[in-house]
């Protein structure tokens, strides 16, 4: 077990490292950044200097290094926008997308679980067809146009909710949240419904398809065969074998979310990290950017490892090693 | 044996239909099938695949899937028609009145489950016991099929057990609630050569013990022969012979009997080749017309071809359904008998 940890953990700063070596070849296609902080009117002189003290005038291995021993310290450098540290400016605005993401997970799993296994139990009956083609639409839809619609409809026709903002929040240990008040609550529903969707359709349909494939198994027939209920059967002895695959995506759903989650921000004015990001490419705010990749990149490695360990949670016959 | 002075039927099968609808016709997978098993009685449901054997086994449960449907007839339990029961009332039947033996362990057992949890199972679902004394109950049938640490092994996944000894945890838990009938479906061909014996054994004792009655559907006329009461040869999806083992085996009166026994090896017999029935069952939605045997059969002739034959005594115990039954106590394989 100590093995595995520290090989997965070997892993994982691989993977980083791989990472953070692209995030630094992209930034440095992306044109020249003095002139982000430079004042519009500057003289050639004052170029050059502001250039030595980035560093800019140094070779690409050498800004390289710089750029990993920072990075190793946890020192991303300071917005060009708002002066101040890059990482702080992400990790203030990472409860909010956090909080958006978990929501629409938990909807999605909620919602698509229980429907999935009954299209997958009961094939070809009606509703398990009419749950089949909701799902296509949920994956059809694309997420923009969903979030203006039920922002059309919730908040400018019926005036149910609030169309944009996070609402109140309350400060729990030292992070902002809107899921402990009313009003944070019906801010969050909408971008969280949104940014669901086209999870939701994918769980499903990964749901039933695993659950088809379980049906037909014998253990299912002799769990039959022994009296219990159709739910014990379908809960007890079918979804967790059917498990596997819907971790597998789920974990990938939650780094697509994310990166989504980009979107559902600019449309319902959201300010989580997504959001963040959009501003700061327009503003080639690269150390945001920077602080941005590498944090998504670190929640998909550590994603994957919980997903690893859940997978042994499920089935007894995968163990790590 | 006299109808008259046998004792009540526990299970009492009468013209059992259990059809499939597919999109290329309709299987009679089960057309007709009719017998009686007494409490405690074994019985061998025979026939090749295809022949209809394990619908039998999964109609009495009621566990008949969609395309399939009991289309008619009556399986009476104690006098009850379960055919028509509820799905409430069968739940409260399989595993407690009735139990089911699968063919194949290693797919018959949850693998995300405990062997514990899935012999405890059948017991929350039919006794009151609390934990410890399910627990308890488990333990001592998990040793009483031949498991060692039977404590510890409940905390086992099938995964961790052999074939043969998943089979051994299948029966365990299919006794645990003391069924009345056990429903045994080909319950060692899955399993090595070396290990069915044991098994067979095992059954047969375990269930002498309990005193349960048992259909035994299997293929393989060699392993009944040695285990059951009576036999039940089912062609197609209609009884072909029905009669007491020894009668059936030994002289059986129905051409596709004779030709099932012929072709059990027999080492006292030096043979160059093993007997066979020449070619193959039919295809189920298209069975020949008349008697379903006859494009196979040694002894047709052309009323074979017009009239399905009905089961009729021909013989001491046996009953056949044929026009022409061997009816000389002669046995083809000569000598063996004398």
């Amino acid at each position: 077990m100590l093995a595995y940890a520290i090989k997965r953990l070997v892993q994982m700063a691989i993977v980083l490292w791989a990472v953070s070596v692209i995030v630094f070849l992209m930034m440095s296609f992306t044109g020249d950044p003095v002139f982000m902080v430079i004042p519009i009117d500057s003289t050639d002189a004052e170029i050059e200097q502001a250039r030595r003290i980035l560093g800019l005038d140094r070779s690409m291995p050498e800004q390289y290094w710089l750029f990993l021993q920072n990075l190793v310290q946890g020192d991303f450098g300071r917005s060009y926008v708002f002066r101040q540290p890059a990482m702080d400016l992400i990790l203030e605005r990472l409860p909010a997308t956090l909080e958006i993401v978990v929501v629409a997970m938990l909807i999605a799993a909620v919602v698509a679980i229980p429907l999935g296994v009954y299209a997958g139990a009961n094939p070809g009956k009606p509703l398990s067809r009419l749950i089949m083609s909701g799902s296509l639409v949920g994956i059809s839809l694309p997420g923009f146009w969903v979030g203006m619609m039920l922002i059309f409809l919730f908040a400018v026709e019926w005036r149910l909710l609030p169309s944009s903002g996070r609402g109140d929040t309350v400060e729990v240990l030292g992070i902002e949240t809107s899921l402990l008040t009313w009003d944070g609550w019906t801010h969050v529903v909408l971008p969280s419904v949104t940014l669901s969707l086209g999870t939701l359709a994918i769980i499903l349909r990964i749901t039933r398809a695993g659950m088809m494939e379980v049906m037909r198994q014998d253990y299912i027939k002799f769990a039959r065969a022994k009296g219990a209920s159709r739910k014990d059967v379908l809960y007890g002895h079918g979804l967790r074998n059917a498990l596997i695959p819907v971790v597998t995506i789920f974990g990938l759903q939650i780094g697509d979310l994310i990166a989504f989650a980009t979107i559902t921000e600019t449309i319902f004015a959201w300010p989580g990290m997504g959001k963040l990001l959009v501003d700061s490419i327009y503003r080639a705010d690269r150390p945001v950017i920077v602080v941005y990749l590498m944090l998504v990149a670190l929640i998909f490695v550590v994603i994957n490892l919980v997903v690893d360990l859940v997978y042994t949670a499920i089935d007894p016959r995968i163990t790590v090693k | 044996m006299d109808h008259q002075t046998a004792p009540a039927p526990l299970l009492d099968v009468r013209d059992l239909r259990t059809w499939f609808h597919t999109f290329s016709g309709t299987v009679k997978a089960v057309d007709g099938v009719s017998f009686t098993l007494a409490p405690g009685e074994v019985m061998g449901l025979v026939g090749e695949s295809g022949g209809g054997k394990s619908v039998v086994g999964f109609s009495l449960l009621g566990l008949i899937d969609p395309p399939g449907r009991i289309e008619g007839g009556e399986i009476l339990l104690d006098g009850e028609d379960i055919a028509r029961a509820s799905e409430e009332r069968l739940r409260r039947i399989r595993g407690r009145e009735i139990a089911m033996i699968f063919q194949d362990p290693m797919t018959s057992l949850n693998p995300v489950q405990t062997v514990g949890a899935q012999m405890d199972e059948m017991l929350r679902l039919h006794t009151d016991l609390d934990e410890a004394a399910r627990k308890a109950r488990c333990i001592a049938m998990l040793e009483s099929v031949g498991i060692s640490r039977a404590a510890e092994r409940l905390k086992a996944y099938p995964h961790q057990f052999s074939g043969g000894m998943r089979q051994r945890v299948v029966i365990a838990i299919a006794l645990l609630a003391a069924p009345r009938l056990i429903v045994a479906d080909e319950p060692t061909t899955a399993l090595d050569v070396t290990i069915q014996s044991q098994i067979l054994r095992l059954m047969r004792r375990r269930i002498a013990q309990t005193g349960a009655a048992m259909i035994l559907v299997t293929h393989d006329l060699a392993v009944v022969s040695e285990m059951v009461d009576k036999i039940v040869v089912l062609y197609c999806g209609k009884v072909v012979e029905t009669g007491p083992a020894r009668e059936v085996i030994a002289d059986p009166s129905h051409p596709y009997t004779r030709g099932l026994v012929d072709s059990i090896p027999n080492p006292r017999d030096r043979k160059p080749r093993l007997a066979q029935i020449p070619g193959a069952v039919p295809d189920i939605r298209n069975l020949p017309s008349g008697c379903s045997f006859r494009p196979r059969c040694p002894r047709a002739q052309a009323k074979c071809a017009e009239v399905a034959p009905a089961l009729a005594p021909t013989r001491g115990t046996l009953s056949a359904a044929c026009h022409f039954p061997i009816v000389e106590e002669i046995a083809m394989t000569g000598g063996e008998r004398a």
